[in-house]
Order: structure tokens, then sequence, then C-alpha cells
């Protein structure tokens, strides 16, 4: 095993955690301001959820091809729940009192939600955002049944050579990298907090 | 529908399969994790220690647990279901553990003053009072589960991701489809039962508050 299978794993996660940043934070703000729409939105979301990695991945690639757009499509079909679902949930939980205290001040509803809303509701954000990241490095290893490459093809090879070793060394480097962003993320969020905390007072 | 008539009578054997696979190792799984859990919370210094080492351990794949198990044991539903059962814990193990650490210490003290002994208070106020939160943890176990089961027909044990398997090798839609939509409802019925349960489970003066 070599680096380049590490990287490519790599590769597969962030790109999946930026696309499903840039697809879930506004269908989570968008289910937050339309309390009509939100109940049907997190149903989705929790649906694609039931749907089994493996046959997700298979259906994207009839419409896609074998290659990492499939996966990396499929993937985040899979990380949008706990991104929208956090996102929606923290902005709700803002308290009440900061967000007519915007609207007294003849902030319009964008203002608020960009300058108030979302910094306050972030850290609860970026938890999503984590938990997605950290499933995204397990669920990866399917990448490879649909021409993805990444730590599954040595998994995968390791299972059908019944080679211990093979298997134990992918099996590894994956929790590795699963713990580093875990902990990574956790720093991060941390200093996040103290930062807006410092600025506030 | 000549899908159904050629493949009718293996779906429904594969959507039973499934089931069994999920039902039995979902069982097992939260046998375990409420005695775990609870053995746990007792000790709160030793699961701060605990918690994060087994969930470090959860972030293995299944398909690597399934492997190796598959190396040792073999191919029987053995293989299968134990795997599937150690994945079934973590959620459960979490919620019940956090569930029963977040009970007020006024509740528990109340108990105590009306002659409770700790098992009995175990019984008649920490576990109702952690109940939402442990059937939180049933219910994403469970969803999981029927995610992972999928998993079976990669060591030829059969079940619904036969389908999956047969659909991607030979880029049928319809097989991975066949596959994909009943587990996706075994998904959905499942938490809907346990939805009911909840009900059921769940005492009344707390039923109000998610």
């Amino acid at each position: 095993m070599d680096a380049s299978i590490i990287l490519e794993h790599l590769y597969l996660v962030v790109m999946t955690v930026i696309f499903s940043v840039v697809v879930g934070l506004p269908i989570g703000v968008l289910a937050y301001l339309k309390p009509a729409g939100r109940k049907i939105v997190l149903w989705s979301v929790e649906i694609l959820q039931t749907i089994p990695a493996l046959a997700l991945l298979g259906l994207i690639i009839i419409a896609l091809g074998p290659g990492k757009m499939t996966v990396i499509s499929g993937l985040v079909l899979y990380s949008l729940l706990p991104i929208v679902h956090n996102t929606c949930v923290g902005l709700e939980n803002v308290d009440n009192g900061i967000k007519e205290a915007g609207k007294g001040m003849g902030l319009t509803q964008l203002d608020r939600l960009i300058s108030v809303e979302i910094p306050l509701a972030f850290p609860m954000i970026f938890t999503g955002i984590r938990i997605a990241t950290v499933t995204t490095v397990g669920v990866a290893v399917f990448a490879t049944s649909v021409g993805g490459g990444g730590l599954g093809k040595i998994i995968y090879q390791g299972i059908r050579t019944q080679n211990i070793n093979l298997i134990v060394s992918g099996t590894v480097s994956l929790m590795i990298m699963a713990v580093l962003f875990d902990v990574l993320m956790i720093w991060i969020n941390r200093r996040l907090a103290k930062g807006a905390h410092n600025k506030a007072f | 529908m000549i899908f159904f008539e050629t493949y009718g009578d293996r779906l429904i054997t594969a959507f039973q399969v499934h089931l069994f696979y999920v039902l039995t190792s979902v069982t097992i799984g939260f046998a375990i994790a409420l005695v775990l859990g609870i053995l746990l919370s007792r000790v709160p210094q030793y699961a701060k220690v605990i918690m994060p080492l087994l969930s470090v351990f959860q972030t293995i794949p299944g398909i690597v647990f399934i492997g190796i198990l598959f190396l040792y044991l073999g191919m029987i539903p053995a293989t299968v279901i134990s795997a599937l059962a150690v994945y079934a814990i973590f959620p459960i193990l979490k919620n019940t553990y956090t569930g029963l650490l977040d009970i007020k210490k006024e509740y528990i003290e109340a108990a105590k003053g009306c002659g409770m002994s700790p098992f009995q208070t175990l019984l008649e106020v920490e576990l109702p009072l952690a109940s939402p939160s442990i059937i939180a943890g049933l219910r994403m176990s469970t969803i999981y589960t029927v995610s992972w089961a999928v998993l079976a027909a990669m060591i030829g044990l059969g079940g619904l991701g036969e389908f999956i398997y047969i659909g991607i090798a030979s880029n049928n839609d319809q097989l991975i489809l066949a596959g994909a939509i009943p587990s996706a409802i075994m998904a959905i019925g499942l938490s809907l039962l346990i939805d009911v349960l909840r009900r059921v489970v769940v005492p009344k003066g707390i039923r109000s508050v998610k």
C-alpha cells in the first residue's frame, strides 16, 4: 500500500464534504425560513439515509458511469442529513430575544440571517459537518465497487485474497484518518467558539 | 411485470432473510447495549475513557468486520449476525449512557427518599426517564443495520444485497432497484414501528417533551 491510495481516499472525502456543505447549507437555511417545507425536506434527507450506500452508488453509476464523480455525488447525498438537520435545528435554537433584537434594529431577514443567526448557530452547523466528514471516511470504502478507488480497494483486495495484513493496514489507515478529522474539527470548533466569545465580550 | 414473474419468489425470500438478519442482530445488540449502558452509567469516571475508545472502534467499516469474521468463522449466518450486532450496539449504548446520565439528581434522590432500592430506582425511575433517548438510539441502529445487512451478500449469504451486488456487476438498474427499494421500505417500516413502540414505552408525563 502506498501513500497515493490514502491521498485518493482523502480527496474523495474532502470533495464530498465541500460539495455537501455547498448543497446542504442552503437547503438547511431554506428549511428554516420556510416552516411549511421543513418537514418534507427533513423527511427526504432522512429517506436518502435509509437507502443502502452500495445501492445508492449502484444507481448513480447507471446515470453517470463509473468513476470519482459517481462516488462523490453518492457520498454527498449520504452526508446531507447531518448538515441539513443541524443547520435547520441550529438556526431554530437561536435565542428568540436575539432574533427580535435584530428585527428591532431594522435588519432585513437576509441581514439577520448572515450577521446574527448563522454566526450564532455556527457551532451546531459545524458539528453537523464534522459528523458528515467522519461518516464519509467510512462510507467512502464503497467507492471501490464503482471504480472510485481509495482505501476500499485495499480492503476488498484483502478480503478477496484472505490477506489479513492487507485488511488491517487498510482499516487502520481509515481509522486514523477518521480520528484525525474528528479531533481536528472538534479543536477548530472550540477555537471558533472561543473567538466568537472574545469578540462579543 | 415480467420482472416479478422471474424474480418475485427470490425477492420475497431475500426480503425475509434480510429482515431476519436485521431483527436478530438488533435484538442481540439492544440487549448487550442496554446492559453495558447501565453498567457504564454506574461508573462515569471509567466511561469517560471507554466511550471515546468505542467510538474509534465504530469507525471501522462494517465490511472489514464481516470480512475478518468471515475468515475465522466461515460462511455462516452467525458471521453476519454477530458483525451486525456489534454495529447495532454503539448508538444504543451511547444513548442509554447519556440518557441515564442526563437524569436530574433530584429524581434519584426522591426515589431514594421513597425507600427504593438502587435496583428499583433503575427500573422504575431511571430507565423510564431515559427511555426517549434509548428508543432514539434503537431507531438509529435499526436503520443502519438494514443498510449494513446488504453486506451479507458479499460473502454469499443472501438478503437484499444479492440483488444489489448482481445488479452492479451486470449493470442492471432494475436489479439494483429491486434490492434498494425493499430495503428502504424495510428501514422506514421498522422506524415507524419503533415510533409506535416509543408511544407505548415512554411514560405519559414526559411524552410531550421530544
